[in-house]
């Protein structure tokens, strides 16, 4: 019996999807609006096959390229999320723990931060042209600003005890920075990143509609003017999902560098 | 084994946004020997813990001077070992290397760090929570690892504020035989912030008996009495009336702080 149950609590984060799933699977084939404007999820998951898989040719020139698209987005969310991680800490650390810094760069990047990273679209592709480019350039935009706030977050919150406690054993200001003021920041860094991972996702594609002739982005606006809105449903799961692993990859990192936080966060009472 | 001299320092915290200065310390001077072992004795907010910061090198005086060995002080140094009111760990170190943090420092290879934390774990009584977090400890437990850290450092001034508030009677004490055993054998000049007087009649050599807002130092007390001394013996109580007689004239007076111990 407490077997059963414990199967049953386990399902219970399924419930939901399977009922969305069955209800549109239900409501497509009742032929309220036409098979094509809103594919079912099985006609959705016969176009994902093949786009994966060339299983039967239905996605045409797409068929079997699923991996290739999936790799051209993602190399340039790794690059530009890469090259954002590494300036947004190191800047951001810089004007987190010197005054002088933080005077000098700040109010320009607390300028140029509202400006939505999209609207550089029409710059990105004068200075880079149409391809990689532009669109790592976005990715780097879009993620930079998350990472930097909450790296500043996490420096300026850093417990001056601590640092006293640094200070008594004969830290000098590096060691000091080294050993206690970037641990104590990381999990204030860790947030950054998990928010700046969302937006580089969000702007490969948005990149990829625009600027670029690959990956899913470019899939999912091409297969829209070809009126595949199965395809287009399943390029918007697959960025969905790798979207998810991203950030579970990046959860999963976390979980290791801040273990040492298990037992004093509510979350820790979860697991 | 450091003479440290305060001559006449001053502390004035300044509060632009309440428009109040608080007046922390008012004219302290105390010279501590070599060797002497000095508990500051005051009631709550007399400015103990702004004092010792002072010698620490984390706080500057308003006026006056802090010197060590006749060095002004103007900044921390592992010379001068602070075991924190508070713990003040790194969460995210385990207990030893919160221990060998300063090793961590200087760059000492892990093994030589976790030997050498190793000792000190053992003389706090931690044996067995070498791999702990400060999260999974007691308070008291990890005030013990505070006292390591400092210790491991062999420093000549050791400062320490209240470092025995958050424990037990009995570890308390096995804790202060343990503290006067090392600093009888060590040597070295130990200022110890505390506001119980058994503990500072049980430790020091001499007591500094302190008077509120403004902090001032009312007298300060040699202690001759011979250890490990003993808290019923005639000698013993005759000081502490005396001490208790200084405390008791300062809560009469009506002031600011008779409200803060009510
Ligand atoms: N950073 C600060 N800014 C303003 N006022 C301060 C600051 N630190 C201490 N004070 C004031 O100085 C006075 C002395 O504080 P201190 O912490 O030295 O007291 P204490 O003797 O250590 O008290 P306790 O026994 O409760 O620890 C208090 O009135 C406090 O309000
Ligand atoms: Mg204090």
């Amino acid at each position: 019996m407490r077997q059963i149950v414990a199967m049953l609590r386990r399902l219970d984060r399924y419930v939901v999807p399977v009922l969305i799933l069955a209800g549109w699977e239900a409501f497509s084939r009742s032929g309220a609006l036409p098979a094509a404007l809103l594919p079912a999820p099985s006609t959705v998951a016969w176009a994902w096959a093949d786009w994966v898989f060339g299983t039967d040719g239905n996605t045409q020139t797409y068929s079997g390229h699923w991996l290739f698209d999936m790799l051209a987005s993602l190399s340039r969310v790794l690059a530009g999320f890469a090259i954002a991680t590494a300036l947004a800490v190191s800047v951001g650390v810089a004007i987190g723990w010197s005054r002088t810094v933080e005077v000098i760069i700040e109010p320009t990047l607390q300028t140029l931060r509202p400006i939505p990273p999209v609207s550089w679209i029409p710059l990105a592709i004068i200075w880079f042209g149409i391809a990689n480019k532009p669109a790592i350039f976005l990715v780097f935009l879009g993620a930079f600003f998350p990472i930097l706030l909450n790296t500043i977050h996490g420096v300026k919150t850093c417990d001056r005890n601590l640092i006293r406690a640094g200070a008594m054993v004969g830290g000098g200001n590096r060691q000091l920075l080294r050993f206690i003021v970037l641990p104590a920041a990381l999990p204030s860094i860790f947030a950054g990143l998990r928010i700046g991972i969302g937006s580089a996702w969000m702007l490969t594609v948005t990149a990829e509609m625009v600027a670029v002739k690959s990956g899913l982005g470019y899939v999912l606006w091409d297969s829209y003017y070809f009126l595949r809105y199965d395809l287009v449903l399943a390029a918007m799961a697959s960025i969905g999902l790798l979207g998810f692993l991203s950030d579970f990859g990046i959860r999963l990192v976390m979980a290791r560098v801040l273990h040492w936080q298990r037992n004093t966060t509510i979350q820790s009472g979860e697991s | 084994m450091a003479t440290i001299e305060i001559s006449g320092v001053s502390k004035i915290f300044k509060d632009a946004k309440r428009k109040a200065d608080v007046t922390a310390l008012d004219d302290i001077n105390i010279k501590v020997e070599k060797n002497q072992f000095l508990c500051l004795l005051g009631p709550s907010g007399c400015g103990k813990s702004t004092l010792l910061n002072m010698i620490a090198g984390f706080e500057k005086p308003s006026s006056g001077t802090v010197t060590v060995d006749g060095q002004l002080i103007t900044a921390p140094g592992s010379e001068r070992g602070v075991v924190f009111q508070q713990a003040n760990l790194m969460p995210w170190l385990p207990v030893w290397e919160n221990v060998g943090f300063h090793l961590l420092l200087r760059g000492g290879q892990k093994a030589v760090r976790r030997e050498t934390a190793q000792r000190y774990i053992d003389m706090v009584g931690l044996t067995g929570f070498e791999n702990h977090y400060p999260s999974e400890l007691s308070g008291g437990m990890n005030q013990r690892v505070g006292i390591a850290r400092a210790l491991l450092m062999n420093p000549q001034v050791i400062l320490m504020d209240e470092p025995f508030g958050a424990l037990d009677e009995q570890t308390r004490m096995d804790m202060q035989n343990e503290l006067v055993r090392i600093w009888q054998e060590h040597q070295g000049t130990i200022v110890f912030v505390t506001h119980g007087i058994d503990e500072a009649l049980t430790l020091g050599t001499h007591v500094a008996v302190m008077s509120a807002r403004p902090g001032r130092i009312r007298e300060i007390i040699p202690l001759d009495l011979p250890r490990p001394r003993d808290i019923t013996s005639p000698q013993f109580n005759e000081i502490k009336r005396h001490v208790l007689d200084l405390l008791r004239s300062e809560r009469t007076k009506p002031s600011l702080e008779t409200l803060d111990h009510s």
